[in-house]
């Protein structure tokens, strides 16, 4: 028997989509029943209790939830956030309801037993619900009170051999897409290279020292998959600086209609033949390719890399072998003077493992000392470039000056030259000057 | 409910303490078949909606089956997730960006069987468990925030809306039919904690109302510091106020400049700004973050305010089909919905998507709206 009513939660139950309604009513018979006799270390209805508040949000329109109060685990300073109901009375389970953040594994591969560990974790010492995954990318345990916090903790570093994620104004978990792991358009390792700097800059990670947050995200190629451009402050997103390898007999395989293009994206409704002029020549944004007599060429000088050609006939093109990645900075949310993409910093890198990741770690540090020395409070690196500038950034980053850094170049002459860009400085003698000219 | 300690010395908080160690390696946790072939991929196909065939140098074959989910699920799901994982692929499974699962498995038949079960697993109430979609040119699961589930800040929940959504778009979800992939997304107020703001169809809660002030309460409980500092348009400052003859430390919201973004409610608990006909949701369209033939680009508002209409905001779902209808009947094929919006002209996406143009979808934000306005005589009549 449900603790509370939801006539408007229910509602939610039915259609095609998985009810997470359905899902937290399954928790709640579970813990209800208590098969395993776990001893719950929170109130074993909490997940009825949030349930009946969230009944009452559907019918106030209102959200029930408190900020306030800082909590946390002992010499951390984020990867717990403090979360207060307004309701406590109606709503005791959830009275103290605070999220933690656990640090994901690299493209989000998990065994069975790891998965049943944490489980079992937040099952005792928590309410059971999560986020597979929250949208930074860590796994979300949602609800427990404040005493449980160290427990929690020290089961996680002594047991599972895992680490709590970011929150608050440090680095936040970098992310990445699975990559190599899987994909044959990733260009380096990213979940090496994700691992790699996560683990380097733990104290970054879980102290916050920074004016806000900082973002790390980790594309294999263009196609972008975990959004890096559009959603971290560093996005490291894989590229190639020679030709894109092509395979004759598989072009004229997609001409001839043996094999499906788009690697069978678009089989979902008739499209007609295919046509490798209209759909990828035709399309290609540098109009770089050319199909005459059954062959394929492209100049790979003016190729941008878009991957067009290469996601609509996986089976004939492939990514080049000179690879690398391109760093792109500055990228977040609206909040406040708009939305920012990041924009390209570093246009060609080798991501060396074997020379640990060093250049790419010259480049993070330097953009850190200076964004540390001079970014205002609650400023992300995005904005403290627009208002310092882009070539303040490129120098603190220690790399050259480069026109693909611009869409295009400036469009006033307001340049901001300094005296030492000026021949014999600024220098200069009225008394000289006057002898030249009148009052 | 007896307190059971993990080990935690609280009167010696550094004793055996261990910090600072990271994630687990993902390699530990990777299928036998992904690790002997990691970074020997030579491509992929998708065999039907959410079965993809990857192929290694090597000649092996991995069949991927992809699953939709409630990114919210408990640890009863997630068990039962690994039960499928341990029957069908050696204890192994993946997560996708978007809250999605995938299942690898090493032959077709395996995947086939695999989805079949999949599709036939249903919660009590009727809706699927692990339905099997999301891929190619169709639409994915939606990235989202808490919402009323567990945020302070939200101007509409964020489940709720995207189950509603879910489930009128869901034929889409099982189909490669629309001219690219769509991406919907769904922030639950201006922080974007989602980061919505490069997605095809984006749904953004709002507020429309400035934060209440509850002086009696400030006084005794605000930073005044804090909350005058956590405004971005730095609309509020200190103040005093008399009430019934007594004096209080307060603070004032020059109501005009608020934008509505809840900052000041993180840092003080005593300015709520929530509220019933206040709030609601803006729909966003026409942004993306591949570099594929166009450039990354942002989303933009199209509709700037639907009321919240739970459990299942039937207005708002019902715009985001008719926009998902009218793009998918006149796109090109491999057109993003953005792309498709600039070729034909926003003046015409309004017309087609049967959408109302108004005064709110002017830019008017600081420097960047000028850029918004059209500066040539070309336009369509
Ligand atoms: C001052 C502004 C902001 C405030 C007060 C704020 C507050 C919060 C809070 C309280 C949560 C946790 C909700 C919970 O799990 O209980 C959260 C989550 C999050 N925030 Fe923010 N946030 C702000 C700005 C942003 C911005 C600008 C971004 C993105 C660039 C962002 C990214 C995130 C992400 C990714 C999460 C995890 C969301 C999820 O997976 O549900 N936040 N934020
Ligand atoms: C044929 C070319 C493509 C291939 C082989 C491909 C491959 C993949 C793979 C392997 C994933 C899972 C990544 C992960 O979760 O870490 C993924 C996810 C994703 N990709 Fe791509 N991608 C392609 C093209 C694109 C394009 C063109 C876009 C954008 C328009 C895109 C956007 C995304 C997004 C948003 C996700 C998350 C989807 C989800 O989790 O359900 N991809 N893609
Ligand atoms: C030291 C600063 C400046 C000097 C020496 C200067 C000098 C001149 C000169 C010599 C002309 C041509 C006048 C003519 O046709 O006989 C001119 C035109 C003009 N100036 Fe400046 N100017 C200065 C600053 C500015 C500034 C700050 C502005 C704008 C805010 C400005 C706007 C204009 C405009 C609009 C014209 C007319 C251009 C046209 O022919 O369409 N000038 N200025
Ligand atoms: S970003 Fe590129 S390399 Fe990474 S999963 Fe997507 S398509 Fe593959
Ligand atoms: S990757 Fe893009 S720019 Fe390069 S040849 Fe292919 S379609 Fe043209
Ligand atoms: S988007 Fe806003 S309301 Fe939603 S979780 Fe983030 S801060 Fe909270
Ligand atoms: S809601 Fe935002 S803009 Fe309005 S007063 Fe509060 S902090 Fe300022």
């Amino acid at each position: 028997m449900a603790k509370h009513k939801t006539p408007l939660l229910d509602q939610l139950e039915s259609g095609p989509w998985p009810s997470f309604v359905s899902d937290i009513k399954l928790e709640c018979e579970n813990r209800a029943k208590n098969e395993k006799g776990v001893e719950f270390q929170i109130p074993a209805d909490c997940p009825e209790d949030l349930l009946g508040v969230l009944e009452l949000s559907y019918v106030d329109g209102e959200t029930h939830w408190k900020h306030g109060g800082i909590v946390g685990v002992f010499g951390y300073g984020g990867g717990v956030i403090g979360r207060y109901c307004d309701q406590p009375e109606m709503f005791p389970g959830v009275a103290h309801f605070h999220t933690i953040r656990v640090n994901q594994p690299s493209g989000k591969y998990y065994t069975t037993e790891f998965l049943r560990q944490l489980c079992d974790l937040w099952e005792f010492r928590g309410s059971g619900l999560t986020n597979m995954h929250g949208a930074t990318g860590d796994i979300v345990f949602i609800g427990t009170t404040t005493p449980q916090l160290e427990e929690i903790f020290f089961e996680l570093t002594h047991n599972l051999n895992t680490d709590l994620g970011g929150s608050g104004s440090n680095l936040r978990t970098p992310a990445t897409c699975l990559g190599m792991s899987r994909c044959e358009y990733a260009c380096y390792d990213t979940q090496a290279l994700c691992f790699n700097l996560t683990n380097e800059y733990q104290d970054e990670l879980h102290r916050p020292a920074f004016p806000y947050k900082f973002k790390f995200k980790f594309d294999g190629c263009p196609n972008g998959c975990v959004a890096s451009i559009a959603r971290s402050d560093f996005s490291v997103i894989g590229t190639w600086r020679d030709e894109i390898r092509i395979d004759q007999e598989a072009v004229a395989g997609y001409v001839g209609g043996e094999l499906a293009p788009n690697a069978g994206a678009h089989a979902g409704r008739d499209w007609g033949k295919f046509d490798i002029q209209k759909e990828v020549i035709d399309l290609c944004p540098s109009e770089c390719m050319c199909y005459e007599d059954g062959k394929l060429s492209i100049n790979d000088k003016e190729c941008v890399r878009c991957m067009h050609c290469i996601n609509t006939m996986p089976r004939a093109l492939r990514i080049g072998n000179d690879r690398g990645a391109s760093i792109f900075v500055g990228a977040k949310a609206p909040i406040l003077d708009g939305a920012q993409m990041g924009s390209l910093l570093v246009p060609f890198v080798k991501v060396d493992a074997g020379n640990d990741y060093q250049e790419i770690k010259d480049i993070v540090e330097g953009i850190w000392d200076l964004w540390m020395e001079e970014g205002k409070n609650r400023e992300r690196l995005g904005e403290t470039m627009k208002r310092m500038g882009f070539q303040k950034i490129i120098e603190a980053a220690g790399v050259p000056f480069d026109v693909r850094q611009v869409q295009e170049p400036r469009t006033n002459p307001y340049i901001f030259w300094k005296a030492e860009d000026v021949e014999g400085g600024w220098d200069r003698d009225i008394v000289e000057y006057r002898k030249r000219h009148q009052q | 409910m007896a307190f059971i300690s993990s080990g935690y010395n609280p009167e010696k908080p550094m004793e055996n303490r261990i910090t600072d160690i990271g994630p687990r390696e993902y390699k530990e946790f990777l299928p036998p078949i992904i690790e002997k072939n990691f970074g020997k991929w030579l491509y992929h196909e998708i065999l039907e909606p959410g079965l993809l065939m990857h192929k290694a140098e090597s000649g092996d074959e991995v069949y991927t089956v992809r699953c939709g989910g409630a990114r919210l699920m408990s640890v009863t799901h997630i068990r039962e997730i690994c039960d499928i994982a341990d029957k069908f692929c050696d204890g192994h499974l993946r997560f996708t960006t978007r809250n999605n699962i995938e299942f690898m498995v090493d032959s077709l038949d395996k995947a086939k069987e695999l989805k079949k079960f999949l599709n036939e697993q249903k919660f009590a109430g009727g809706s699927y468990k692990y339905p099997v979609g999301g891929t190619g040119a169709g639409v994915t699961n939606i990235v989202h925030t808490q919402g009323w589930v567990h945020c302070h800040t939200p101007a509409t929940d964020a489940s709720g809306t995207v189950k509603a959504t879910m489930d009128v778009v869901f034929e889409e979800f099982q189909n490669m039919r629309l001219p690219a992939p769509v991406r919907i997304s769904m922030a639950c107020c201006l922080n974007m904690c989602g980061a919505v703001h490069c997605s095809d169809i984006a749904i953004l809660g709002i507020h429309r109302k400035p934060p209440m002030i509850d002086h009696k309460v400030l006084d005794n409980i605000c930073e005044v510091p804090l909350a005058v500092a956590a405004c971005p348009t730095g609309a509020i400052r200190p103040t005093k106020v008399e009430i019934d003859g007594k004096s209080y430390k307060s603070v004032a919201v020059k109501e005009e400049r608020c934008m509505f973004c809840g900052n000041c409610y993180t840092m003080c608990p005593a300015m709520p700004l929530s509220d019933k006909e206040g709030d609601g949701v803006a729909l966003m369209v026409g942004g993306k973050i591949s570099n594929r033939i166009t450039k990354p680009a942002f989303s933009k508002v199209v509709v700037p305010f639907i009321p919240n209409e739970p459990p299942r905001w039937p207005t708002m779902t019902k715009v985001i089909k008719q926009i998902l209808d009218a793009y998918a009947e006149d796109a090109r094929k491999y057109e993003r919905l953005g792309d498709w919006a600039n070729r034909i002209g926003w003046e015409r996406f309004f017309e087609k998507c049967g959408l109302e143009f108004t005064e709110h979808l002017i830019d008017d934000f600081r420097d960047p709206a000028y850029y918004t306005w059209r500066q040539t005589t070309q336009f369509k009549f």
